[in-house]
């Protein structure tokens, strides 16, 4: 672990170690929060039994599945959109005010059309992911050198191929962090929907727990999903050092 | 200046070829080149000087099929060449092209894998290609961690092992320091002599087109045209020691004489005093 590593590890342990001891010492008040020791025994008893499982597979699945069609159909929309100038003229001020506008407000309206099952989540997901992709792509592919596109011709590559093996990894550092905004706006748009309005998932039992002025669980469910959270974007930063690495020659 | 005996068989033709940019917005259009004539002989290697903007690149572009000739034919080995590049022809442009999130390996062996060339092949042709050009030993490293000249060889390995008949070179010593560029020009004549290609050379540099070519075109300031073609006539077993002969400056003394006032046209001078008398 480098030195920067280490602080960064002793802060959060310490800052856990704070809370831990706060709690216990009742600086913090119990109803408000419990202490992180009691977080962690409860959402092993939960997952031990079992009971978060159909959960978990639907809030992980619906957060998955967002996550995919944003990176996928965002990449594609950005494509067609860089290779149309005066489309992208037309679309550049809709994109530079997109998040501007509150995305969530829309959601009744989905679950109005829907109905109150899985779709309405995942088409906000998507709707609050998507553009972000598509400005990455569309940031990544105004930076890919000139020369590639002749490279790729003298190559006779098909336009998909083109795409695929020179613009996709040339661009890829931008596309990635496109990907990282998704993952984020993913999991934030999923939760936040099941919070308000979803017959299950995670966020409907975080919502329940806090109605039920059940905070152990209602704790160990944010637990969770913080960890899951951390461990994602943690690894999705190793792949970008990586490959940041791999591109800098800081192997060398 | 030694007469040279250059093949007879035409490898490539350009006829009556000139490129006219469209008119764009507020700008006028734009007549980069021609009309252009020449005939490149198989195995033949040929160099094309002149000032800068004077449309060397567009020739390179419409030879290789990259910009259709606004009129004009180019062929390449009997066949027509329109907007497309030919198969047989091999392009490395002054920008570094190499692919960053390959190894080098990956680099040379990108064309052979995307044409369906079996592994055993690729893995063969690609070390062939690394080992001429002096990478082997870093086959496993990516162009980020490798020096321009080097990163410029990579792009070289990766056109050669698609075994061109016809190599077409845009500025690629450009970026590169005097000594890497003489180094990098015997790199090139080896390449010539092994590959029995016919190579087309862009440069700005008089002593690079000296020194490589059998034949050197020396372009007019816009639109391009061919206002000299120079033979060195030096023989197919030569190297940058040439650059010590007599010949050599005579040959660059004339290229110079030929393009000084091209470029300061280009500059947006008038010629000078001194060229203007003779």
């Amino acid at each position: 672990m480098t030195r920067v590593g280490a602080i960064r590890f002793a802060v959060i342990v310490g800052m856990i170690g704070a809370l831990e001891l706060a709690c216990r010492l009742g600086l913090i008040n119990h109803q408000t929060i419990i202490p992180p020791s009691e977080m962690a025994s409860t959402l092993v008893t939960l997952l031990a039994s079992g009971s978060l499982n159909a959960d978990i597979a639907r809030t992980l699945g619906e957060v998955m599945l967002v996550i995919g069609l944003s990176v996928v159909l965002g990449f594609a929309f950005g494509l067609v959109i860089h290779a149309l100038p005066r489309v992208r003229e037309a679309l550049d001020p809709f994109f530079a005010t997109y998040y501007a506008v509150p995305i969530f407000i829309f959601y009744p309206v989905l679950i109005a059309i829907f109905g109150l099952s899985a779709i309405p989540i995942v088409l906000i997901g998507v709707a609050t992911a998507i553009v972000a992709m598509i400005i990455a792509t569309l940031n990544g592919l105004d930076r890919v050198p000139p020369v590639l596109a002749k490279v790729a011709r003298v190559h006779r590559l098909s336009p998909v191929t083109t795409a695929l093996t020179l613009q996709l990894p040339a661009a890829a550092p931008y596309l990635f962090t496109g990907v990282k905004l998704s993952v984020s706006y993913g999991f934030i748009a999923v939760i936040a929907a099941e919070f308000i309005l979803s017959p299950t998932g995670l966020g409907r039992d975080i919502a329940d727990a806090y109605a039920d002025f059940n905070n152990r669980r209602m704790y160990a469910l944010i637990l969770f999903l913080l960890i899951v959270a951390t461990v994602v974007n943690g690894v999705l930063h190793a792949l970008d050092m990586r490959w940041a690495e791999r591109r800098s020659g800081g192997r060398s | 200046m030694k007469n040279s005996s250059l093949p007879h068989e035409v490898h490539a033709q350009v006829a009556g070829v000139t490129r006219i940019y469209p008119a764009t917005g507020h700008h006028p259009p734009v007549h980069a080149l021609g009309p252009i004539d020449l005939e490149l002989g198989k195995g033949e290697f040929f160099a094309v000087v002149g000032p800068s903007g004077c449309g060397k690149s567009t020739f390179l572009e419409v030879l290789a099929g990259l910009q259709k000739a606004t009129a004009g034919l180019v062929t390449f080995e009997g066949k027509a060449v329109s907007g497309e590049v030919a198969d047989g022809i091999g392009v490395v442009f002054q920008e570094d092209a190499s692919f960053p999130w390959l190894t080098v390996a990956d680099n040379a062996a990108f064309g052979l894998r995307r044409n369906g060339i079996a592994e055993a092949e690729v893995r063969r042709r690609v070390d062939d290609a690394l080992a001429f050009m002096g990478l082997k030993d870093f086959a496993r490293a990516y162009p980020s961690q490798l020096s321009g000249g080097m990163r410029q060889r990579v792009c070289i390995a990766r056109t050669l092992v698609l075994q061109p008949r016809l190599i077409l070179l845009d500025e690629p010593f450009g970026a590169l320091d005097a000594q890497t560029r003489l180094l990098m020009g015997d790199e090139v004549l080896n390449l010539w002599r092994r590959t029995g290609a016919t190579v087309l050379l862009i440069t700005h540099a008089l002593d690079e087109a000296a020194m490589l070519a059998d034949r050197i075109g020396a372009m007019s300031a816009r639109p391009g045209r061919f206002i000299d073609v120079v033979k060195t006539g030096w023989p197919r077993e030569r190297d940058s020691t040439i650059v010590a002969e007599t010949a050599f400056g005579e040959i660059t003394a004339r290229l110079w004489e030929r393009l000084r006032g091209e470029s300061l046209k280009a500059l947006g001078h008038a010629a000078m005093p001194a060229m203007a008398a003779e």
